[in-house]
């Protein structure tokens, strides 16, 4: 459903993807991971066009994704994102957050919106913190509704960009399950992260890039359990034992 | 004392006609300078390099120049090429446009104080440009821009006495036709700083509250 070919994309001189080909099928969880600088973030920003990128194609479904043009709108209600910094919009309250894509941009009248709302927030374990503004909650709990937000778009895909590394330790676990729980019932899911135990339970594939290319592929079980590349092996091994 | 209580209860009236078109040009300068303002700021942002360069251009052509020799412009040039205003139109347009540099400049800082991330965060749901601007930027960008805005306010109401170069009758204005048909200038003058007070002390209270209000926390 979400195809890459060949994927090229420079900032300047900075060669940061140098064709990236994968194909992501409905239903399959893939993470990604790799060192600082690899090119992880923009793979993902690419697939949803807040990055235009230079070479290649990127389809989701029938669609090209092409950051400048009208498809664009429907590619994002398409595939959503959940980022690193949470990013929710401080002015609204955690349900405004989750309403305004389905209000404002897909015209869903208020009441249905509202309702679909409050769901998802008590998917996410946050039915109580409906009219707190994201200042007033905890890191875990703003992702927890950033990933309502996202959910709310009704999306075919979802793409993860770090979602843990600005929390606590203590918060990475609730995080972690509401993902969980979302593999579960079958949502697509584009993950970058360094939780590899998580990965290792959670994706059906891994991917390891380093200087914008996949260094090694395979089932995420296998592969992160055990890696056939050098340098995914050496990878590896510093994310888990860092000392 | 007395002789200035006597006076002020004599003129008074006069120069509350004064105040009333120093509120008036205030007022209106203010809401055009706003508007225009709001425009400059946007074309700055909009990441179209002609908006960019043509806004950046104006804006600082209106710099550079006086406010005085701008009202002039507008009071005594135009009517040669056939636009005549009158000088109550023309003190309007010509503060409003001056002060929109400004406006423009504070708007600007204040949108671009705004995280990148909330504007990758609303395209990722789909959001266009201007709904961008207008659910996402602009609310937050408020809290920033309203202190400044307040001393744009103060400034205005001070500099709409220029307005009396092109023969608005507003309370510099009358203060000085009052005074030198009556030589009283001290008591004159007086009540005319005293007005000017009695406007500017409640806009620079309210300047204060604001920034108190959003240094000490949300919304
Ligand atoms: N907007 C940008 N302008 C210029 N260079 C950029 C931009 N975004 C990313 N880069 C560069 O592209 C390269 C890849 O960045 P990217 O964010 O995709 O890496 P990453 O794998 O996500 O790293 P991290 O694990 O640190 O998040 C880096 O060298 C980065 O400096
Ligand atoms: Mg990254």
């Amino acid at each position: 459903m979400i195809v890459l070919d060949n994927v090229h994309k420079s900032f300047g001189s900075n060669h940061v993807l140098r064709g990236f080909s994968t194909r992501i099928e409905k239903g399959e969880i893939v993470c990604i991971i790799g060192p600082s600088g690899s090119g992880k973030s923009t793979v993902l920003r690419c697939i949803n066009g807040l990055e235009a990128y230079d070479d290649g194609s990127i389809r989701i479904g029938e669609t090209r994704v092409d950051r400048d043009s009208k498809s664009i709108v429907d590619v994002r209600k398409r595939v959503s994102m959940v980022f690193q910094r949470f990013n929710l919009f401080p002015h609204r309250t955690a349900l405004e957050n989750i309403t305004e894509g389905p209000i404002y941009v897909k015209g869903e009248p208020r009441d249905r919106a509202e309702e679909r709302g409050r769901k998802l927030l008590a998917r996410v374990g946050l039915a109580e913190k409906e009219t707190a503004h994201p200042p007033q909650l905890s890191g875990g709990q703003q992702q927890r509704v950033a990933i309502a937000r996202a959910l709310a778009m009704e999306p075919e895909a979802i793409l993860f960009d770090e979602p843990t590394s600005a929390l606590d330790p203590e918060m990475v676990g609730e995080v972690l399950a509401v993902m969980k729980s979302l593999a579960e019932e079958g949502m697509t899911m584009v993950i970058v992260t360094h939780e590899i135990a998580f990965a290792r339970e959670v994706a059906d594939r891994a991917i390891f890039m380093d200087q914008g290319v996949i260094v090694e592929e395979g089932p995420a079980r296998e592969m992160l359990s055990a890696p056939k590349q050098p340098r995914t092996q050496d990878f590896l091994r510093r994310v888990t034992h860092p000392i | 004392m007395q002789r200035f209580l006597t006076d002020a209860a004599e003129y008074l009236p006069i120069l509350m006609q004064g105040v009333g078109l120093t509120i008036l040009v205030t007022i209106g300068s203010l809401i055009l300078s706003t508007v225009l303002g709001l425009v400059w700021a946007l074309m700055r942002v909009s990441g179209i390099k002609v908006l960019d360069w043509t806004a950046k251009i104006f804006v600082n052509f209106i710099r550079g120049v006086p406010i005085i020799v701008q009202l002039f412009y507008i009071y005594f040039v135009l009517p040669d090429m056939g636009i005549a205003l009158s000088a109550m139109q023309s003190a309007i347009i010509g503060l409003g446009i001056a002060y929109s540099a400004y406006q423009s400049e504070n708007f600007r800082a204040g949108i671009q104080a705004i995280d990148h991330g909330q504007i990758e965060a609303a395209q990722s749901i789909g959001m266009g440009w201007w709904m961008i601007m207008r659910r996402v930027i602009l609310p937050q960008a408020i809290r920033i821009v309203l202190p400044p805005y307040g001393n744009i306010m103060i400034m205005m109401l001070k500099d709409s006495s220029q307005a009396s170069t092109i023969t608005v009758a507003e309370l510099a204005m009358q203060g000085k036709l009052i005074a030198s048909a009556t030589f009283k200038n001290t008591s004159v003058f007086t009540m005319v700083a005293i007005l000017y007070l009695c406007m500017s002390l409640p806009l620079m209270y309210l300047v204060s509250r604001l920034e108190k209000h959003y240094a000490t926390g949300r919304r």
